[in-house]
């Protein structure tokens, strides 16, 4: 009788605990930091097929480069195109500053849980191999800033990213930028880390999303 | 706009393109009689169709009374084409779209409606409610070159990313610009 009782306390002791710091994980997320810094951080960049990761391209043009370094490129391993691009993008770097690609910038790619048209019967197993492959790249990488724009593969990334935020393994920021394509709801993984509160600032580019949505910041067309 | 001269003829493109997708809707469409003609009497001399995955085959013409007619799958040169064309036709990828937007050409973009998840309608038609393009249907695409007035449409400024950067940089406490 005492046994049980203590081991109920001891649980409800330990939820409370965890639910009151992923209380103040949400809590400090969306909250800038207070300091003035100017040494780089490592930045994880989640690129997707077809308009993606153009657009994503398109923020990585005016971000200051020597500050979001390194980089680390993650794609679908069915999607070839997308590194390709992000690699070409990076040459063109490197041979403006004469850095050396290897050093500032990694291209990796990462399974998709769920490949269209899959049965939910292997979904299963596909999901769980991803899941993994996903932390095994996250607890090798450790970004400091996230920065991603659609594409489902960014879930997982996330999710373990914010699992890594309560656990205190490592403090990322987590930048989501909601695709030009979506103008009156947002995509399925836009909605997950907006009713999650996981994205520590979520980014529109139309008005009428920022009015159902008023977490997220509308910044006008990035095309 | 896009005009180019031809041993003394003039050539006006009309460039179709479906990106990497599947979108025989939208290949038949063009290769009607109707669809031709209108284009033709519109003063368009050449269509080129880039048919991706698609597997109708339009049918090729090289007459000397007519629209002129070729087609392929893939290029690595559809900037190429986009530059030399006077109208695209093109499906509602959001790559597309603002590629063609950019090089100033008038566009008409035919919604895919068998695609599952359509969102992109929501795309096209907020640009064509902001007159910046025209949004159709395959099935409504005749009336839409029928009906078409490019003096209509408004050229569309190029977005900006700084917005973004600079919410960014405040956030992680970096200098803003």
């Amino acid at each position: 009788m005492m046994d049980s009782s203590i081991t109920i306390a001891a649980v409800i002791l330990s939820i409370s605990l965890i639910l009151s710091r992923v209380l103040y994980v949400i809590y400090w997320s969306g909250r800038p930091v207070r300091n003035k810094r100017v040494e780089p951080v490592s930045t994880l960049i989640v690129l997707g097929s077809g308009g993606h990761t153009a657009e994503m391209l398109n923020v990585l043009s005016v971000l200051q480069k020597d500050l979001f370094a390194p980089r680390f490129y993650i794609a679908a391993a069915t999607d070839n195109m997308s590194l390709q691009k992000a690699r070409t993008y990076e040459n063109q770097l490197a041979d403006k500053t004469g850095a050396e690609v290897d050093r500032i910038a990694q291209f990796m790619q990462i399974y998709r849980s769920r490949e269209v048209g899959q049965s939910y019967f292997t979904s299963v197993w596909t999901t769980l191999i991803a899941t993994l492959h996903a932390l095994w790249l996250m607890l090798k990488l450790r970004p400091q800033v996230i920065l991603c724009n659609g594409p489902g593969t960014c879930i997982p990334l996330c999710v373990i990213a914010f699992i890594f935020k309560v656990m205190g393994i490592r403090w990322s920021s987590i930048f989501y930028v909601e695709s030009i394509a979506r103008v009156k709801r947002l995509s399925l993984s836009g909605l997950i880390l907006y009713k999650l509160y996981m994205a520590d600032q979520f980014f529109v580019q139309w008005p009428q999303l920022q009015r159902i949505y008023p977490r997220a910041r509308y910044v006008g067309c990035l095309m | 706009m896009g005009d180019t001269e031809v041993d003394g003829k003039l050539k006006r493109m009309v460039f179709v393109t479906v990106g990497t997708t599947c979108f025989d809707a939208l290949v038949r469409a063009v290769d009607t009689e109707q669809v031709k003609q209108k284009l033709y009497a519109r003063g368009y001399t050449h269509l080129l169709i880039q048919m991706g995955r698609g597997t109708y085959n339009p049918t090729e013409y090289h007459g000397e009374d007519g629209l002129v007619v070729e087609y392929f799958s893939f290029s690595s040169s559809i900037a190429d084409h986009l530059k030399s064309a006077s109208l695209v036709i093109s499906h509602a990828g959001s790559g597309s779209i603002f590629e063609t937007l950019r090089l100033g050409k008038p566009l008409i973009v035919v919604v895919n409606e068998d695609l599952m998840d359509n969102h992109q309608i929501e795309l096209a038609e907020e640009l064509a409610e902001r007159k910046h393009l025209y949004c159709a249907r395959p099935q409504t695409l005749r009336q839409t070159i029928e009906s078409l007035n490019l003096d209509f449409l408004i050229p569309y400024t190029q977005g900006d990313a700084k917005p973004v950067a600079r919410l960014i940089n405040r956030f992680l406490g970096f200098p803003e610009d």
